[in-house]
């Protein structure tokens, strides 16, 4: 009997609830769990700003989840009552309004904290030894995301839905010899239609998000083996006290607890705001032509992705066609993601933290960062945006060149990698962690 | 008159073209002011005092420059479309809505549906439930129905090329310039089939509703002195053509009041577009108050557990 052996539960000031804790912890890793991940799980002290994002990416997935719950109660997915039952949800159900608008909210934000999650990654090295399996499971989290978003996007059956649906659909047909069977297989039928919808539903609000949260326990799990890394980029388990805990750690709660409590209030007044006072966005949340119902025989003159995909949108635009075939466009996109997967291997660097990086690394990541906004801007836009160049350019669109120099920047920074991370001139790396 | 002059050439049709940098900055203004308001607490938070972010711009203003300079003026004046005019609603104007209303009953609800409405709502705008009954209903009975019509969708398109869409979000979909612009937009055009067209959109299917309240306008061409100092001679082919809209039948209504009626109408559109807006916002001053109060507690909560970490 090895549950018996454990200790009863003290402490909590009430003999029942002692007794209560006892009684469920001798059945269920109650107390042990408690420690491992929460009251004994060491922390670097050092956390700054970037280190927000983790928790917050959790809180809008909870949203998402909660929001989502309540829509579908009331949401028909069936293409001809679709559009009517969100604005249903919208006019007559009570609250319905807050609902949708933390949902459509929920969206854009879950994108910015993840960007940010993983910006905070590149800039500390996170991503490195030991951390790969980590990192893997957050790029396969989001591909998820991306997916999410995409099968979300159709349900409301607006012009945008629908011919959004239809541009990242037709992308499959791209591939060679089995391109056109695959897009028909995913869509259900010849076009975008009922059967269409119906299967979105289904990923959207089961699948993808059952996925979803295996991935973020796989994430949390790899996170609390190996520990979290910090902005100086070192480990603090190096460093320990004679009971064994990390002289530069503190317990993830109540001291993470509490400071994340603290950015969660944060972000909901920023998130408040919007839901609140600005739900659209100026229609990068929500695309006014969204509010026009799907119309098969009527392509909208400007289809533009939600702004959270259009730095890949943008990539895939920006690559010419080759033997009439967008497939090199198709590949390109594809490839700028999945690249995310190999660059616990591409940065060979000396040390991990942009703090004690060269000049190669920070001009490189700065170009990036800069390169993947303007490649994003660029997404939502037609390519007419910045007019054209003269006849010395045969008159090409000046955002089109700028797009293709912006992609091949976005892939010289993962190909040059090894290269400049390795000659890059970096600074010792301190022994404890700095403030 | 009308504001509506462009230079004939520029003129492109582009419903849907707003620029949308334009749009988020608007919307960001209501934003800015709730942000001013809020007190300094979120001033001094650490949490914002982002030192890596703030340090993260510098190089990259730099980076963004040579993509700038990409960007000329020129550029981006010809994708704007047509110059919409700023619909001067008032969301909290009820008198402004109920006139609105009455409008739409009377002139658009014949053939375009408002079916995500219910009648009863209007209750919101201050008008009692006989009152929406008497003076606005003309084909449902209940006021518990919704804004439908009796003129089938096949009816419509058999009529006028295109079955009139629903009005329920159109105000969402359009924005509230464009409808402003559009009802205003209208003139005679014996090429078309319904002798009407439109200058926001060009050769619609739509004949003006409104036309006994505006009176017929016609479109005028002329050509305007170019600006060098050539001479007289302007009958060149630089010469620029202006177009102005000329009232030929006066309406009912003078240009001003006219306006006025448009704009009600639009602002009514703007409403049933999204009849809880108004009472969003109410809510969001309420929820931000709680959360800004909430600030220094947890704030301090932090602090406190806080402060023997160095």
């Amino acid at each position: 009997m090895a549950a018996a052996e454990k200790p009863p539960v003290t402490g909590t000031g009430s003999v029942a609830l002692d007794g209560l804790l006892t009684w469920v912890d001798q059945r269920f890793p109650l107390i042990s769990t408690w420690k491992a991940h929460l009251a004994e799980y060491y922390a670097p002290k050092n956390f700054n700003f970037w280190y927000y994002f983790g928790s917050l990416a959790m809180l809008v997935l909870a949203i998402q989840i909660v929001t989502g719950i309540f829509l579908t109660m009331n949401y028909k997915p069936d293409a001809n009552l679709a559009f009517a039952s969100v604005e249903y949800i919208m006019r007559e159900v009570p609250g319905g309004w807050i609902i949708r608008y933390m949902h459509s909210t929920g969206a854009s934000a879950f994108f910015i904290c993840i960007y940010l999650h993983m910006f905070r990654a590149m800039l500390y090295g996170s991503y490195r030894r030991p951390r790969e399996l980590m990192w893997i499971f957050g790029v396969v989290i989001y591909l998820c995301l991306m997916g999410e978003a995409f099968f979300g996007y159709l349900l409301p059956w607006g012009q945008m839905s629908y011919w959004g649906a239809q541009v990242i659909i037709n992308l499959f047909s791209a591939i060679p010899f089995i391109g056109p069977d695959l897009s028909l297989w995913i869509r259900g039928d010849y076009v975008i239609a009922d059967a269409t919808l119906n299967r979105f539903f289904a990923m959207h609000v089961i699948a993808i998000p059952l996925l979803l949260l295996g991935l973020v326990m796989a994430h949390l799990l790899a996170l609390h083996e190996v520990g979290s890394n910090n902005p100086d980029g070192i480990e603090i388990n190096k460093h320990k006290d004679a009971n064994g805990v990390p002289l530069d750690g503190i317990p993830f709660h109540p001291y993470y607890t509490v400071k994340d409590i603290l950015g969660v209030v944060v972000f909901m007044i920023v998130f408040v705001i919007i839901v609140f006072f600005a739900p659209e966005m100026g229609g990068y949340f929500l695309e006014y032509n969204n509010f026009v119902p799907a119309d098969p025989l009527q392509t909208p003159a400007h289809i533009a992705p939600v702004w959270y995909f259009t730095p890949y949108y943008s990539i895939l635009r920006a690559v010419p066609p080759l033997f009439n075939s967008q497939f090199p466009g198709v590949v390109a996109m594809g490839v700028s993601v999945m690249v995310l997967f190999l660059l616990p291997w591409l940065d060979r660097g000396a040390v991990k933290s942009i703090r004690y990086r060269g000049m190669h690394f920070k001009v490189a990541l700065y170009a990036f960062v800069v390169v993947f906004l303007i490649l994003g801007y660029l997404g939502t836009e037609p390519i007419t945006v910045w007019g054209q160049f003269g006849a010395w350019l045969d008159n090409a669109d000046r955002a089109t060149v700028a797009a293709r120099i912006c992609t091949v920047i976005y892939f010289l920074f993962f190909v040059l990698m090894p290269w400049y991370t390795k000659v890059d001139r970096t600074k010792p790396e301190p022994e404890r962690v700095t403030h | 008159m009308n504001k509506l002059i462009d230079s004939a050439g520029k003129r492109r049709h582009a419903p849907f073209h707003i620029p949308r940098i334009g749009k988020l900055l608007q919307s960001c203004r209501s934003f800015l002011t709730i942000l001013l308001l809020a007190p300094a607490a979120l001033i001094g938070s650490p949490v914002l005092l982002v030192s890596p972010a703030v340090l993260l711009v510098s190089p990259a203003v730099l980076l963004v420059s040579p993509a700038v300079l990409l960007v000329s003026p020129a550029a981006m004046a010809s994708e704007g479309g047509v110059r919409l005019d700023t619909a001067p609603i008032n969301q909290t104007d009820v008198v402004s809505l109920q006139s609105g209303a009455r409008t739409f009953a009377n002139y658009c609800l014949n053939c375009h549906s408002a079916s995500l409405m219910r009648w009863n709502r209007l209750t919101e705008l201050g008008l009692s439930e006989a009152q929406i009954k008497d003076n606005l209903m003309f084909s449902a009975d209940k006021v518990g129905e919704l804004m439908n019509v009796a003129m089938s969708r096949k009816d419509g398109q058999k009529w006028f090329g295109a079955a009139p869409p629903d009005l329920s979000v159109i105000a969402r979909a359009r924005g509230a310039d464009w409808l402003y612009t559009y009802m205003r937009g209208f003139y005679r055009d014996p090429a078309r089939p319904t002798g009407w067209n439109n200058t926001v959109y060009e050769d619609v299917g739509m004949p003006n509703p409104l036309w006994q309240l505006q009176g017929e306008r016609v479109r005028v061409e002329h050509a305007v002195k170019s600006g060098d100092a050539r001479g007289g001679e302007s009958g060149h082919g630089d010469a620029i053509k202006a177009v102005k809209y000329e009232i030929v039948r006066p309406g009912s209504l003078t240009p001003g009041q006219y306006d006025e009626t448009v704009r009600d109408l639009v602002n009514f559109l703007v409403y049933v577009g999204e009849p809880a807006a108004t009472s969003r916002k109410q809510i969001g001053i309420v929820v931000l108050l709680f959360l800004l109060a909430m600030w220094p507690l947890v704030y301090l909560l932090k602090r406190e557990y806080w402060k023997d970490v160095h």
